[in-house]
């Protein structure tokens, strides 16, 4: 099985997300089960307007790139291929933008001793 | 002798390419070291048969030697390291890696792969030339304009891609199998269109594409007897093939479709075209690329251009327009509602295409209501229009055909 990101852009943000969108992606992990993959994590955003970032040093209040669609959530997903991990992805609620899969060169999580 | 032999190496190239490598990936699993042993193969068959004769099945020999060389080549352990395998499909059989009769036709997922929607259309068609095709590096990136330097980077982060986000090399399921289907014959339509009526480039590297993109579609429609889009675009190819001849005068002027000489037209191509599309019309509603066959070879078949039945060239344009509404579509059908209800109608639907935007630049909308004004008299605005479509393009043969329809 090989591992992606798939990165949940939105032009509606999180917080506004209709309630029937909000339970489908609760649902998505058993549905990609259903598939033949499988969601080893997930990641929700808050709203762009809380980022900070930092460049060269320098502060600045707001997300890193601006886009008009909002990086609402990442989620990371183990399928057999190219193919099979869009089919999946495709099943990711969206209400107006899209999704991006990107394969993983690495995925870890630190543990404390 | 050594002519003889250089020949049956360069028939064997063209014909044999795509299947060897195919065979050569499921050895090594790496697009690079398979094309590396592919290209060695056919190195060694030029000594090889120059010593020992040509093999009766010169493509089970390359394969076999080229599998070989592979196997050397991964013996060595240059690649297993360094590279990320290729994806086989699942439910794979393992064949015996020597013995060639038992090695399965692995073109399909070939083209699959170098077809996939996860890559460029640019990437695809480079793809698709070099690796299906055999076409070198330099070569393709002739045909396309860019620098050898330029094209090889491409097809390296194209290939990087392939196996970095695992595309597999595989066929795809039958619910995806349509949509793929159509991605790999858009991008052989796309070789044609660039080799038929490139804007520039030489004439002997656009014959190249063209022979490369009719041997491709056949090659599709073998292995994709069931698929009628398959046998349309072989369909559409063979009839432009036909007339390809007498699109051009012996200066290399354009000649309209009327003032073409419909007896040097090819006819044995016509008849072959005309019976894939009634044979793949039998067996379900056409898509996109029969259509525009079967419109083609009305065309093809047509004594005249009055005696063409227009009457039908319309109704399959308005399938056309209604399964794949795009503004081209919508420009050619203009045509033909010139000829069945006059130019005043088809006026009305070019410029309302014009106010549409979406062909803004495309030099053929000027130079299409440049003829429809003409024929309605209206010379002054034909003029401006001619004017306009001459400054879209860069095609010398469409320059002085353009010149000349503003001079008469």
């Amino acid at each position: 099985m090989a591992q992606y990101a798939v990165m949940i852009f939105e032009r509606v943000a999180p917080a506004d997300l209709p309630p029937e969108v909000m339970q489908g992606h609760m649902d998505l992990p058993a549905r990609i089960a259903e598939h033949g993959g499988r969601i080893v994590a997930g990641l929700g955003l808050e709203h762009p307007d809380t980022a900070t970032s930092i460049r060269d040093d320098a502060i600045t209040d707001g997300p890193f790139i601006e886009t008009k669609e909002i990086l609402g959530g990442v989620y990371v997903l183990e399928a057999r291929d190219l193919d099979h991990a869009l089919a999946l992805a495709r099943m990711t609620p969206i209400v107006d933008g899209g999704v991006e899969v990107r394969p993983l060169s690495g995925f870890q999580i630190v543990e404390d001793d | 002798m050594s002519a003889y032999v250089e020949q049956a190496v360069a028939d064997a190239h063209r014909r044999e390419w795509a299947y060897v490598l195919a065979a050569t990936v499921r050895v090594t699993r790496d697009l690079d070291t398979a094309e590396e042993a592919v290209q060695d193969a056919y190195v060694r068959a030029l000594e090889t048969w120059a010593r020992d004769g040509v093999p009766g099945s010169p493509g089970a020999w390359l394969t076999t030697v080229a599998r070989r060389l592979a196997l050397n080549l991964l013996r060595r352990g240059r690649t297993l390291e360094a590279k990320l395998p290729l994806l086989l499909g699942q439910a794979e059989d393992e064949t015996e890696p020597d013995a060639a009769d038992a090695i399965p036709d692995d073109r399909l997922r070939l083209v699959f792969t170098c077809c996939h929607p996860a890559l460029a259309r640019e990437a695809q068609v480079a793809l698709t030339l070099r690796l299906v095709c055999g076409v070198a590096t330099a070569d393709v990136a002739h045909a396309f304009l860019v620098s050898e330097s330029t094209m090889a980077a491409r097809i390296t982060r194209a290939k990087k891609k392939i196996a970095a986000a695992r595309i597999p090399y595989a066929v795809p399921t039958a619910d995806e199998l349509p949509a793929r289907v159509d991605a790999a014959l858009t991008v052989i339509h796309l070789l044609y269109t660039t080799g038929h009526t490139a804007h520039t480039g030489d004439l002997l590297v656009r014959d190249e594409l063209t022979r490369r993109a009719l041997d491709l579609a056949r090659m599709l429609r073998l292995l994709l007897p069931a698929e009628r889009e398959a046998a349309g675009l072989l369909a559409l190819l063979l009839v432009h093939e036909a007339r390809r001849a007498t699109r051009t005068d012996p200066a290399g002027r354009m000649v309209r479709l009327a003032e073409q000489d419909r007896e040097a037209w090819d006819g044995e191509r016509i008849a072959e075209a005309d019976g894939l599309i009634v044979a793949a019309l039998e067996t379900g509603p056409p898509g996109r690329f029969l259509l525009q066959a079967a419109i083609a070879a009305l065309h093809a078949q047509a004594p005249s251009l009055e005696d063409t039945d227009w009457s039908q060239i319309l109704t399959l344009y308005d399938e056309l327009l209604r399964i794949w509404p795009s503004p081209v579509v919508a420009l050619n059908r203009a045509v033909a509602v010139a000829m069945v209800d006059g130019p005043e109608a088809a006026l009305a639907a070019v410029e309302e295409l014009e106010r549409d935007g979406r062909l803004a630049g495309y030099r053929y909308l000027p130079s299409t209501k440049a003829d429809l004004l003409h024929r309605l008299g209206r010379d002054g605005e034909a003029a401006a229009a001619y004017q306009e479509a001459l400054e879209l393009t860069d095609n010398a043969a469409e320059r002085e055909f353009l010149e000349g329809r503003l001079q008469a």
